[in-house]
């Protein structure tokens, strides 16, 4: 039995293209619609296969709205929520690791220690690849970065990660922090009983521990769409050789 | 893909179903050059028709929806894209299983097979559903599933083929050049392209083209949310895309429709999410498409929670997941009806917007016949974009309407029922004194119009019995017994009716003349001061409208014409009028407001108001005339439409009032009441067998059918002429008949009172079937109090079009027997007219 806490992040989804708030302050998903990022929903679908019977904290630190991601998480297989109510505009990496601990601290303090903390690898909006390791940090605890599957046994976690050079193998005694990344486990959508269940299940709405006082956000610019470059390839039968070329050079063809 | 072209015979923009269907027909007609243009790829550009649920139930209370819907299918099964899997609507109240008897009424008169079955009936077919959520259903087997994406495809391929189409996908349109009030050019990202006529057929996105010409298409875009549930193994065992009928669960406001393997739940039940064309995401925006936009679960949670509650084993299947969820775009229009035709603003743009896949194909075919032969086969009056008032056309008005009647998608809207939305718009200027009579108001046009008057209540006491008065609730919802009191108040002594929703223009100069008499069926030749009532026929001899026309000098003829309709009247007139500008057309609709004085006392109170001659030999029927009312001018017109002695009053706006009361000042000692429209516009007509633009009168009504044939026509000629001498040389296909109901007890005893719909049938319960293929119907149905009866309106075979024959009228699902009672115009009240002649 594993107790774990997952962290997401409501984020515009980022499958179109990025569009920014009216002052620049933030990323627009208006037209896209909010979620939360793929490492995060890998590290939910990690989260409960691992638990156990153990309980399967969501947290997230962010507005109210950041109340549909919660039970997003919660209809697919989390027991239950936590959400730091703040305005996270101006908020650091240190600021947000900040409240994380805090949460998990007086969690502990009230008798639910987490034995297994998982943030996503990068947020999908800002990718700061910070959060994770000053959590750590600020709870003593130890911390694997870039992990796609997770094996408990006993006070003994397992994690695994596909680097560029070979797959990363850790062994961690817990209590520790991980951070995932996707593509180790398939995120599974919520069924419509998952769905209802949420909607249902307890979430608790807790103060923000204080203001943000490291580096934080100004604004945010997107950069002029790189100009698109066609090249004829030729006509007919005739292109086909270079055709084959092409798929080759993207791996679609051997 | 093709490059754009400099010109074209017509530009068609949109490439979903309504221009692909329309393109497709264009061709068929003989159109030789025409360009569509989408700004999104083929085959699915992102508008509403790619993530359309694609179902069609073919029942609808509107018979122009029926129509076309059925021919909408007709042309699915031609392309081979349409899988019948039969649909049910499921009750899970007492009060749903009486709308879907009223539903059976609606699918017998338009022909559509329906039948109310049990919950076995619907557990046989649909065995993953909960029996004992519902109490029982309606089966509609002709229900079915279409491709609508392949469809489009298909339809333009054969429009290629004829080598009339040019297809310009991934252009967007960023300009509408127009010149002198006609459209010239579309200008777009890859250049412009001339066009003597463009259709927009862009769906959620038609009111911003639209506005680039300076027209306006008055929808809004809203959001129909739908989830996709699966794999269900239920579903996953059987072969093809539908193998189960579609549940529409219509107390909870949703259906659930197989896809495959999965189950396909879409709502009508959330709160109204209304966007504006300019917010849609562009292509590269979107997630997923322009027009599937995230997904509000929120919304969606309580449906999903009576949806599993209807089908818990299937959608709470191991392994099955919500795997697609969208908040999908579609069109709203503020009166539920579509936008198609000309738009009045700018000649040559067309509009084919707001059409769902269920009426693609068949609406495509009507508008493209109106483009090409000036009319379609099946009469579009209620889509036409030439309805809309100004009021109408804002988009506050629009999303006022339609956040509204979002929710009644799948509602029990009773045939009467008011919006409660953008009301107090058009305010007559009686409007103080009619509120302080106690005037319940109904919305026609924008205009508050007292429906009855509750000051009037003491008189349902006077008449008692002859008020008819109504048992069932349904029957009696929307209704007063005080309309029938002031109806025979007003046979009695006298009403005072307002009419101020009349529309109304003038026709003038040179050749204002030749104009009118070449629209009106009547000799307009007259002598001023002459009153004509008239049809207006298309050039099939269909009607385009009833009106009358007043020659109010040798140069100018005033038309007067009904709210509802009027601005299409205004249209048509306005479209007719000579190039070299020999006449012109002048709005008059908020210079006058109309007052109607009739009944038997009428002629005596208006003689203590003037000086003037009102004898019926001083003033005579038929006649129109300037009228002294003390300090008071006002054209006075001695014409009827509810059979009494008496005047129409056209007064200008800002008197209204003062003329208003001191009639009712003066007819105060002659019994003088004000009625409403409720006399005026039902029980007075019937009566009098006085027929209805928009309910017996319409393009696919003819003079011979409605009984209103002539002897002689004119020697002018006039649009329709060829048609109605054809016409009158030939037997008609269906006879206009007035029928009354010889009783109204249902098997539970309560008396019951159609409202208008409903199929006749023989007393054996069989159905009729006229020349044209259709089933007779009820047009108007109503109390004719002075005659102590319920008289239908109806079109009759001709064989059954005869007095005296005894007939059925089916009536949530019970029969109850009918006679005819007129098989032509003569009225049941009063046949000689003698009332109106003042010699009764």
């Amino acid at each position: 039995m594993t107790n774990v806490l997952v962290c997401i992040k409501r984020v515009p989804d980022p499958t179109g293209e990025v569009v920014l708030t009216a002052d620049g302050s933030a990323v627009d998903g208006r037209f896209a619609g909010w979620t939360m990022s793929a490492h995060e929903e890998a590290a939910v679908e990690i989260a409960t296969q691992v638990a156990d019977g153990g309980t399967v904290t969501v947290l997230s630190v962010g507005l109210a709205e950041a109340e549909e991601q919660l039970r997003s998480a919660l209809a697919v297989g989390a027991t239950d929520a936590v959400l730091v109510e703040t305005d996270t505009l101006g908020h650091g990496p240190a600021d947000i690791a900040e409240e994380i601990a805090a949460v998990v601290r007086s969690r502990e303090a009230g008798g639910t220690a987490y034995d297994l903390v998982l943030l996503g690898n990068d947020a999908a909006d800002t990718g700061d690849f910070q959060v994770g390791v000053r959590l750590a940090y600020a709870l003593g605890r130890p911390v694997v970065t870039g992990i796609q599957t997770i094996a408990v046994e006993g006070a003994t976690a397992t994690f695994k990660g596909e680097g560029p050079d070979g797959t990363e193998v850790f062994e961690l005694g817990m209590p520790c922090v991980a951070t995932v990344l996707e593509g180790g486990v398939s995120p599974r959508y919520p069924s419509v009983v998952g769905r209802m269940k949420a909607k249902k299940a307890p979430l608790e709405t807790v103060a923000a521990v204080g203001a943000s006082k490291g580096a934080g956000r100004v604004g945010l610019r997107v950069p002029p769409p790189p100009p698109s470059e066609v090249v004829v390839l030729g006509e007919g039968a005739a292109a086909a050789p270079k055709v084959v070329e092409v798929l080759k050079q993207l791996g679609v063809l051997s | 893909m093709a490059e754009l072209p400099a010109r074209a015979q017509c530009v068609v923009i949109g490439a979903g179903i309504v221009g692909n269907s329309l393109v497709y027909h264009l061709a068929e007609l003989g159109w030789t050059d025409i360009v569509q243009l989408d700004k999104g790829p083929l085959p699915n550009p992102g508008g509403s028709t790619g993530h359309a649920s694609n179902f069609i139930f073919p029942v609808d209370h509107s018979r122009e929806f029926a129509d076309i819907t059925l021919d909408s299918m007709k042309q699915y099964k031609e392309l081979g894209v349409f899988t019948e899997s039969g649909g049910y609507e499921v009750a899970r109240t007492e009060e749903r299983m009486e709308e879907l008897r009223r539903r059976m009424s609606s699918a017998k008169a338009w022909g559509i097979p329906a039948e109310i079955v049990d919950p076995d009936h619907v557990v046989e077919k649909v065995p993953f559903l909960d029996k004992d959520q519902i109490i029982g259903a309606a089966w509609f087997p002709t229900v079915g599933v279409v491709d609508s994406l392949r469809a489009g495809t298909i339809m333009r391929e054969r429009a290629i083929d004829k080598g009339a189409l040019t297809v310009v996908p991934n252009v967007e349109v960023t300009g509408m050049e127009v010149v002198e009030g006609r459209i010239k050019a579309v200008e777009t990202n890859q250049g412009r392209i001339e066009a003597d006529t463009v259709v927009i057929a862009c769906g959620v996105w038609s009111p911003k083209l639209a506005r680039m010409a300076g027209a306006y298409i008055p929808l809004t875009p809203a959001v129909h949310q739908m989830i996709s549930v699966g794999p269900c193994p239920q579903l996953a065992e059987r072969p093809g895309e539908i193998s189960f009928p579609i549940v529409r669960d219509m107390d909870t406001l949703c259906y659930e429709r197989q896809h495959g393997s999965d189950m396909e739940v879409g709502s009508y039940a959330h709160r109204a999410i209304l966007w504006d064309p300019e917010d849609i995401p562009t292509i590269e925006q979107a997630k997923l498409s322009p027009t599937e936009l995230p997904f509000t679960s929120d919304d969606f949670d309580p449906q999903l929670e009576q949806a599993y509650e209807l089908m818990p084993e299937l959608l709470g299947a191991e392994g099955a997941e919500i795997r697609y969820a969208i908040n999908g775009l579609l069109s709203l229009t503020p009166d539920g009806y579509p936008i198609l035709g000309e738009t009045p603003e700018v000649k040559g743009l067309w509009s084919a917007a707001a059409v769902w896949i269920k009426e693609g194909p068949g609406t495509a075919r009507a508008v493209a016949e109106w483009m090409t032969h000036g009319n379609p086969e099946i009469d579009l009056g209620h889509s036409d974009i030439a309805r809309f008032y100004p009021h109408q056309k804002t988009r506050g008005h629009v999303k006022a309407r339609t956040g509204e009647s979002f929710i009644k998608t799948y509602g029990i809207v009773h045939p009467s029922e008011q919006y409660t939305s953008a009301r107090n718009v058009r305010l007559a200027p009686m409007h103080e004194s009619q509120k302080a009579l106690g005037a319940v108001f109904y919305e026609t046009a924008g205009w508050e119009r007292p429906h009855w008057y509750e000051s009037n209540a003491g008189l349902v006491e006077k008449f008692g019995e002859a008020c008819m008065p109504r048992a069932h609730e349904w029957d009696a919802r929307w209704w007063s017994p005080i309309i029938n009191a002031e109806h025979l108040q007003m046979r009695e002594t006298a009403a005072l009716v307002d009419l101020s929703a009349f529309a109304m223009f003038d026709i003038v100069g040179p050749k204002a003349l030749e104009t009118v008499q070449h629209v009106i069926v009547a000799q307009a030749d007259v002598k001023i001061g002459r009153v004509v009532y008239t049809p207006v026929l298309d050039s099939r001899g269909g009607f385009r409208s009833d009106l009358t026309v007043m020659r109010l000098a040798h140069d100018r003829f005033r038309v007067v014409t009904g709210g509802a309709h009027g601005m299409a009247d205004l249209k048509w007139f306005a479209d007719r009028l000579p190039a070299d500008g020999g006449a012109a057309l002048i709005d008059l609709t908020s210079a006058y407001t109309t007052i109607g004085l009739w009944g038997p006392n009428a002629r005596a109170i208006l003689e203590s108001v003037t000086k003037a001659d009102v004898s019926h030999a001083g003033f005579p029927f038929g006649t129109c005339r300037d009228l002294e009312i003390g300090n008071l001018m006002v054209l006075a017109s001695r014409i009827s439409y509810v059979g009494e002695y008496g005047w129409e009053l056209y007064v200008p706006m800002e008197i209204g009032a003062a003329v208003w009361e001191r009639l009712l000042e003066a007819g105060k000692e002659h019994g003088l009441i004000p009625a409403g429209i409720g006399v005026y516009g039902t029980t007075g007509r019937i009566e009098k067998g006085y027929r209805a633009y928009g309910y017996e009168l319409d393009s696919e009504r003819t003079l011979m059918e409605t009984g209103m044939s002539r002897a002689k026509w004119k020697d002018q000629d006039f649009i329709g002429k060829e048609a109605v001498i054809a016409q009158a040389a030939q037997a008609p296909q269906a006879i206009l008949c007035s029928l009354t109901v010889e009783d109204h007890t249902s098997a539970s005893g309560v008396k019951r009172y159609m409202l208008g719909g409903e199929p006749i049938v023989r007393r054996d319960g069989s159905i009729l079937t006229d020349g044209h293929g259709h089933h007779p119907y009820v047009t108007t149905a109503g109390s004719a109090p002075s005659l102590g009866k319920h008289v239908l309106m109806a079109f009759l075979p001709p064989e059954e079009a005869v007095v005296g024959n005894e007939l059925a009228v089916s009536y949530m699902e019970e029969l109850y027997p009918v006679v005819v009672a007129a098989n032509d115009a003569t009225p049941l009240f009063d046949p000689e007219n003698k009332r109106i002649r003042g010699l009764a």
